[in-house]
């Protein structure tokens, strides 16, 4: 079971699996199975973020992907404020996407360029069919002016923002239903650092004024040690270790964790890492290694290793971990 | 000293010498410049960082140095010097033999600097063929060999497959194979570890620290990550605006930054608790000005917390406040 929260959780994830098939050939036979997500569980509680990280090809996306109903779960189960919603269909699945919304990693392709800002930000409010239309201008100029966007900018189209300011417009487009959770998909990657720095304090303060929860995906460690309260780090897609964020940067378990912390470049020009020059062969999500997926990494692997998957199991400190040698 | 025998250069002569350089693009209504007098000299077995964010010029500033610039982007002014050759007196097809054999460049895209119709082996011997003079066989093997140098696993093999059969990092290393094929004394590293992993950066980052030590090259990295800049540069560069704001060693840098705009860049990145960096990030407001529409005085000023009437006036010269230490600044003094 994933960490206690003090409450219920306000999202709970239970074994979610994504699997695409391989198709090849004149009549598309499937060839195979990619198991993009590949029994994912974990839960976030009120006012809460959840970092998710990994490297690229390990599911963090997609999981997230899943979750804000853009790609189809192949299984699992996901409750939400205590009810299951993943069958539902009809209004009910409606009122989970108005609660549920998501921020994109690009913020120059996942705005409409041919609508002015006011036009996307009222567009949620338009399609759910919130509050009178007579009010929806002045909610649009408040979330504008919430996100650090100036009035006189509402008739502007994306293209004559920066990349900041388009990142903005995406985090104002999701909190216009006033969701409950955002699933944010690396939304500082393609930014500047000084302008990174905005984002990250802002997504801070809008959790601190709203309570929003985030479900925050990164490949960024730094990025994400910073925003997070809970840490789930995901390997060819699996979580192989979930702690609190201290536990976790404090004290990495599994030996991914390990290598991820001691890969990341330290800021301390006199405390060089001693990288190793040497290569090896990074399996991906359509030749998984049987067993433990990161057998052909670690430095602990056994023969047991190949052979049985080491199931994800509390530790005695809080913290869950998915090795037999850890 | 008596004089030495044969004409050679000092051994602390930098392996390449930039002075002045302007890079100018020419626009259908006059134009701009995109980097405006950069001097920097790196040592055989230097690393020199150059760093900055998005549209500060330094990518610019890398083609420049191997007359790589695109079309409309010209050197304007200064001076580019190989060992004892000056670059910009060269005719284009002078600067060919240079290019590959004693200056090569290291892209973030691998795709950008690899053939895709071509397999990996036969672009590395080509290079050798024609810079070497070797033979069909004599290529092939020194290209197989430098696959090995490179540590990428299973060199034969790979030496006959494409570009798009290799994995991002082993991309990364055929290029880097394929820029240190002729032992150049100048490597340009643009980003050279931007679109990798994490766990594949750190290996690349090793494998250059490693190739470095071996063959004593002078390496100029172009990065907008400060992480990458800790780990790897003996002196550093700060770009802003197509100008340079501040310059010095990697340890000054860190220690005691002058510029406000290094000092804001620091002070945004996200440390770990353990670096005792929680709570709120400081961010610089506002973002990077146009270069074809810079502000008459600093270029910072707009963004700065520091600025006054004189930062807006007047554009600060890059002085020395410490010894090696040259920030451009008017509030140096009043930041500390």
């Amino acid at each position: 079971m994933p960490l206690d929260t003090p409450a219920a959780p306000l999202l709970s994830v239970r074994d979610l699996k994504v699997h695409f098939p391989i198709r090849q050939g004149v009549f598309q036979r499937q060839v195979g199975t990619v198991r993009a997500v590949d029994g994912v569980s974990f839960d976030i509680g009120r006012a809460e973020t959840v970092g998710l990280v990994g490297e690229s090809g390990c599911g963090k996306s997609t999981t997230g992907l899943a979750l804000a109903g853009l790609v189809e779960a192949s299984a699992g189960e996901v409750t939400f404020d205590g009810k299951r919603v993943g069958t539902e269909r009809g209004a009910s699945l409606q009122r989970y996407r108005q609660r549920m919304q998501i921020v994109f990693q690009d913020p120059f392709s996942s705005l409409n360029p041919r609508q002015r800002v006011r036009d996307i930000l009222r567009a949620p409010l338009d399609i759910h069919g919130i509050g009178k239309a007579s009010e929806r201008p002045a909610k649009v100029l408040e979330m504008m002016a919430r996100v650090g966007l100036r009035p006189d900018q509402a008739a502007n189209y994306p293209h004559q923002f920066s990349g900041g300011q388009r990142q903005r417009i995406g985090i104002a487009r999701a909190l216009m239903l006033n969701p409950d959770v955002i699933v944010c998909d690396e939304p500082v990657s393609a930014l500047d650092v000084s302008v990174q720095a905005q984002i990250l304090n802002l997504l801070n303060d809008l959790q601190a004024e709203l309570g929003v929860s985030f479900l925050f995906i990164s490949h960024d460690l730094g990025v994400v040690e910073h925003i997070s309260r809970k840490v789930a780090v995901m390997y060819l897609g699996k979580i192989v270790e979930m702690a609190e964020r201290d536990a976790l940067f404090a004290n990495p378990t599994h030996p991914y964790t390990e290598l991820l912390l001691s890969s990341t470049p330290s800021l301390d020009p006199r405390n060089r890492h001693d990288f190793a020059a040497s290569s090896e062969d990074v399996p991906s999500a359509t030749s998984k290694p049987s067993g433990c997926a990161f057998r052909t990494r670690c430095p602990l692997a056994t023969a047991e290793c190949a052979e049985i998957e080491p199931p994800l199991t509390p530790r005695a400190d809080g913290r869950t971990v998915a090795c037999h040698h850890r | 000293m008596s004089a030495p025998a044969v004409s050679q250069a000092p051994a602390d002569a930098p392996a390449l010498d930039v002075r002045g350089v302007t890079v100018r693009i020419t626009t259908d209504d006059g134009g701009f410049n995109v980097v405006e007098d950069i001097s920097l000299a790196v040592a055989p077995g230097e690393t020199l960082c150059i760093v900055g964010e998005s549209g500060c010029g330094k990518s610019m500033t890398a083609l420049s140095l191997l007359r790589l610039l695109p079309d409309g982007a010209r050197v304007a002014e200064g001076a580019i010097r190989v060992g004892d050759t000056d670059l910009l007196a060269l005719s284009e097809r002078q600067a060919e033999d240079i290019r590959g054999d004693r200056i090569a460049m290291i892209f973030q895209e691998p795709l950008t600097a690899l053939n895709p119709v071509m397999k990996v082996g036969a672009q590395i011997a080509e290079t050798l063929a024609r810079h070497r003079g070797l033979g069909r066989k004599a290529a092939w093997a020194a290209a197989v060999a430098a696959l090995k140098g490179v540590q990428m696993p299973d060199a034969e093999r790979r030496a006959q497959q494409y570009p798009h059969e290799l994995s991002g990092g082993m991309r990364q290393r055929a290029m880097i194979a394929l820029a240190l094929a002729c032992d150049p004394s100048v490597i340009v590293a643009d980003e050279p570890t931007t679109a990798l992993d994490v766990t594949v950066q750190a290996q690349i980052l090793g494998l250059l620290r490693d190739l470095q030590r071996r063959h004593g090259t002078a390496v100029v990295v172009i990065t907008h990550d400060l992480a990458v800049v800790a780990e790897t540069a003996d002196r550093v560069i700060v770009m802003y605006a197509g100008r340079r704001v501040e310059e010095a060693t990697i340890t000054d840098l860190f220690d005691s930054p002058l510029h406000p705009y290094t000092r804001g860049l620091m002070g945004a990145i996200p440390k770990g608790r353990a670096e005792g960096g929680d709570g709120r990030l400081t961010d610089i407001p506002g973002t990077v000005p146009a270069l074809w529409n810079l502000p008459r005085g600093c270029a910072f000023a707009p963004r700065c917390p520091l600025a006054i009437d004189k930062c807006r006036a007047e554009r600060p010269p890059l002085e020395d406040h410490r010894p090696g230490h040259r920030a451009a600044c008017w509030r140096v003094d009043d930041a500390a």
